[in-house]
């Protein structure tokens, strides 16, 4: 295979960011520094930022266009599937579903279904490809079952991909209790319920010894136990996506279904814990949710409309907003958005270093563009961000030391 | 946006008395828009009372009913209220039990609109779902009741109600007594009054009171006697038997004894209070007889009356823009 060289760029790793040029060959990353572009490919990226492709952990849909525009080079998929992802054949197919241009990493479904009673065959499914189990859009209601399972994983060591809300006490609820909810006469619940959720996983961690990420932690009391739990040594890693970060539930407006996510959007003040849980070190990922729905699971009463927002294109430049405004710089941004992913999954990539695959993106961090579901590669446009003026542009996704158009 | 202003002495030179293309919720109004709808329902109630009760500024208009849950008395309100303004009147009534009742939303209003109504009422249980349809169509739509967000020809015809009854509604004290949760009554009352400077109150078991309703500009109370006291107006909303059965609350006979309305109770409120009750009435849960058909100071029955008023007041000011109404083309 021949060499590529990607020259002017600033390039993000682990340790800073430093002027070089990045030489690939043979789909890894050979040289970072001085490069000989005689006889070589080369790509001038002009003073953008080079960075690790993002590896996005938790994506509801296989939506490569999205992915690519997003910078994102691999993408570990939600069981939650036309047919939950149970099954080795399942797991299997969609592993091979995105090769060559984004690497589709499938989490095997925790139980049969996806009904939280009885245990798929993860680890099979391990076998066929999956980086991880997860209990998909809900959590496992039954702490037998889920004891069972952390049980389980810990010995075959798989991360345990969970989601936090008691069922009960969330119940048909599409709001946080708030002055909106109320306004609109929407059904809420108590945003207690995440902790509530997070608080027994936590103890079934420590019990077990298994890893748990919750996928999305939005709350204070939330961040606080796990907070806490990282703090006495317990596997817990916890994840975010920008909505929870830059939007709080005054964005539900006059019933914009587009708004409608999974967990429901919050108060101001847990808005501004999980600013906090990110500037301290709390938060280990910064995922998209990326959830395309079209309008006939959202042109609907704010209740009917299905939850979740297509996030995959706006990832990049909504979590660039957090290195502007001084919470964390450059590298610990892509170490959110990528190193640490990989890691959790046991993935290769997330990092530019000599011999890591080359999976890049070109980023003009401060190009500004004005967010537009109506223009977006994704298969649907359900972005709570629309209009939303950004910075933060991806020029050319790299994957496998393949441009990507 | 607002049409030039009518010939009116009522409002300051250049303001609109109603600028708005809907009446989706009470929310949003000004306290004179708010005024201006009473205003313009007087002469309505005059004339209900006449024997001739007719007029014909709505007529060759259509208005369509549109309810996709059920309703016998705010449906019939509507039918008559444009029958006696001439309107042609049809009534929709779509089950709403089919699954995917959103589906079907959004293609009903399209077809309403391609049948080329000139006013819709809707009523629906999913908040928003009107607003939604608001946004499809090309005429002006009316919130008959959405979901548990707002059902503002109630509000309006209580606030019309405690204006003749009381003289005024500013300064008054309103007690909102029941599972305010789940009302949508509870929140369109509170916005009008509230907007029009009454001191209003929710009363509720603490598991049917909404979240943060102080904000909402109310004092909330979980004791209906310290809520009652020295109220001026005393407004009971129905609570569905579905909830009383353990859900919310642990029974008919529990809810009766802590908040249910009877004599002995409402002689905490005010010597002169009013009762009301948006109906259908539980009788014997939120409400005793005694108190409900007291003629001295139940106005239940006027505020079916008020109700007819304000919905011929709503549908002619609403199509005054369509029918170019000197002032509000």
């Amino acid at each position: 295979m021949s060499r590529l060289v990607i020259t002017n760029g600033r390039v993000v790793t682990a340790a800073g960011i430093e002027s070089a040029a990045v030489t690939i060959e043979a789909g890894r990353i050979a040289a970072i520094g001085a490069a000989d572009v005689e006889g070589a490919a080369v790509i001038d990226a002009k003073g953008a930022l080079v960075a690790p492709g993002l590896v996005d952990l938790g994506v509801f849909a296989i939506d490569l266009p999205a992915f690519t525009a997003g910078g994102i080079t691999r993408a570990a998929l939600m069981p939650d599937q036309s047919r939950p992802l149970d099954d080795l054949a399942l797991i299997q197919r969609a592993a091979a579903a995105g090769k060559p241009q984004v690497w589709i990493h499938p989490m095997a479904a925790a139980t049969r279904g996806l009904e939280g009673a009885e245990l798929a065959e993860v680890g099979l499914m391990k076998r066929g490809g999956a980086c991880a189990i997860a209990t998909g859009r809900g959590r496992i209601a039954n702490s037998g079952v889920m004891y069972r399972l952390l049980a389980y994983a810990a010995a075959i060591d798989m991360v345990v991909v969970v989601h936090a809300e008691d069922e009960g006490l969330v119940g048909n609820a599409v709001a946080t209790d708030s002055e909106i909810a109320t306004r609109l006469g929407l059904a809420s619940a108590p945003a207690v319920g995440e902790a509530m959720a997070i608080a027994r996983d936590i103890a079934l961690a420590e019990e077990t010894g298994a890893h748990v990420h919750f996928r999305q932690v939005t709350t204070a009391a939330g961040f606080a136990l796990v907070r806490a739990a990282k703090a006495r040594g317990v596997r817990v890693t916890c994840g975010i996506t920008p909505a929870h970060l830059l939007l709080s539930d005054t964005a539900i407006g006059a019933f914009r279904t587009f708004a409608r996510l999974s967990p429901a959007l919050r108060g101001e003040d847990d808005r501004k814990a999980a600013l906090a849980a990110v500037a301290d070190g709390t938060v280990d990922v910064i995922c998209s949710g990326h959830d395309p729905r079209g309008p006939e699971a959202k042109r609907l009463p704010y209740a009917d409309a299905d939850p979740g927002m297509a996030g995959a294109e706006t990832l990049l430049a909504l979590s660039l907003a957090l290195v502007r405004d001084g919470l964390i710089d450059l590298p610990r941004l892509f170490t959110l958005l990528a190193a640490t992913p990989a890691k959790l999954l046991q993935l290769p990539g997330g990092a530019i270093a000599v011999g890591e695959e080359a999976d890049l993106v070109i980023v003009d961090p401060d190009a500004p563009w004005i967010i537009d579901g109506e223009r977006f590669a994704a298969s649907a446009g359900n972005t709570p961000f629309e209009g939303l003026p950004v910075q933060g542009k991806v020029i050319r996704t790299i994957k496998g030391g393949y441009p990507q158009t | 946006m607002a049409a030039s202003a009518p010939p009116t002495p009522h409002w300051p030179h250049g303001v609109h008395p109603f600028p708005h293309r809907h009446l989706t919720g009470i929310a949003g109004l000004k306290a004179h828009e708010i005024t201006f709808l009473l205003d313009e329902a007087e002469q309505w109630v005059t004339m209900n009372r006449a024997r001739t009760k007719h007029d014909d500024r709505l007529a060759s208009l259509t208005q369509i009913n549109a309810f996709f849950e059920n309703s016998t008395r705010t449906l019939l309100s509507f039918e008559i209220a444009g029958k006696r303004l001439g309107a042609d009147v049809v009534n929709m009534h779509a089950a709403t039990s089919s699954v995917k009742k959103g589906e079907t939303l959004i293609d009903t209003a399209v077809t309403l609109n391609a049948m080329r109504a000139d006013v819709i009422v809707i009523r629906h249980d999913a908040s928003g779902a009107v607003q939604l349809i608001a946004d499809k169509v090309d005429c002006p739509v009316l919130n008959a009741g959405d979901g548990r967000h707002e059902h503002p020809t109630q509000a309006l015809l209580d606030a019309l109600t405690i204006r003749r009854r009381k003289g005024g509604i500013a300064g008054l004290r309103v007690a909102i007594c029941g599972d305010v949760l789940h009302s949508r009554v509870a929140r369109s009352n509170i916005l009008c009054l509230g907007t029009l400077g009454a001191e209003v109150r929710v009363v509720a078991p603490p598991t049917l009171m909404p979240a943060a309703i102080d904000r909402m500009g109310v004092r909330a109370f979980t004791d209906l006697d310290a809520g009652l006291d020295g109220a001026e107006v005393v407004m009971m909303l129905r609570l569905q038997r579905e909830r009383m059965a353990g859900g919310f609350v642990p029974s008919e006979r529990e809810y009766h004894a802590f908040w249910g309305l009877d004599p002995e109770r409402l002689s905490r409120a005010a010597p002169d209070a009013l009762v009301m009750h948006p109906g259908p009435m539980n009788r014997g849960v939120e409400i005793t007889s005694s108190v409900a058909d007291d003629p001295a100071r139940s106005a239940i029955t006027e505020q079916v009356e008020m109700g007819v008023a304000v919905r011929m007041a709503c549908l002619d000011v609403l199509t005054r823009r369509r029918r170019g109404v000197e002032g509000w083309a």
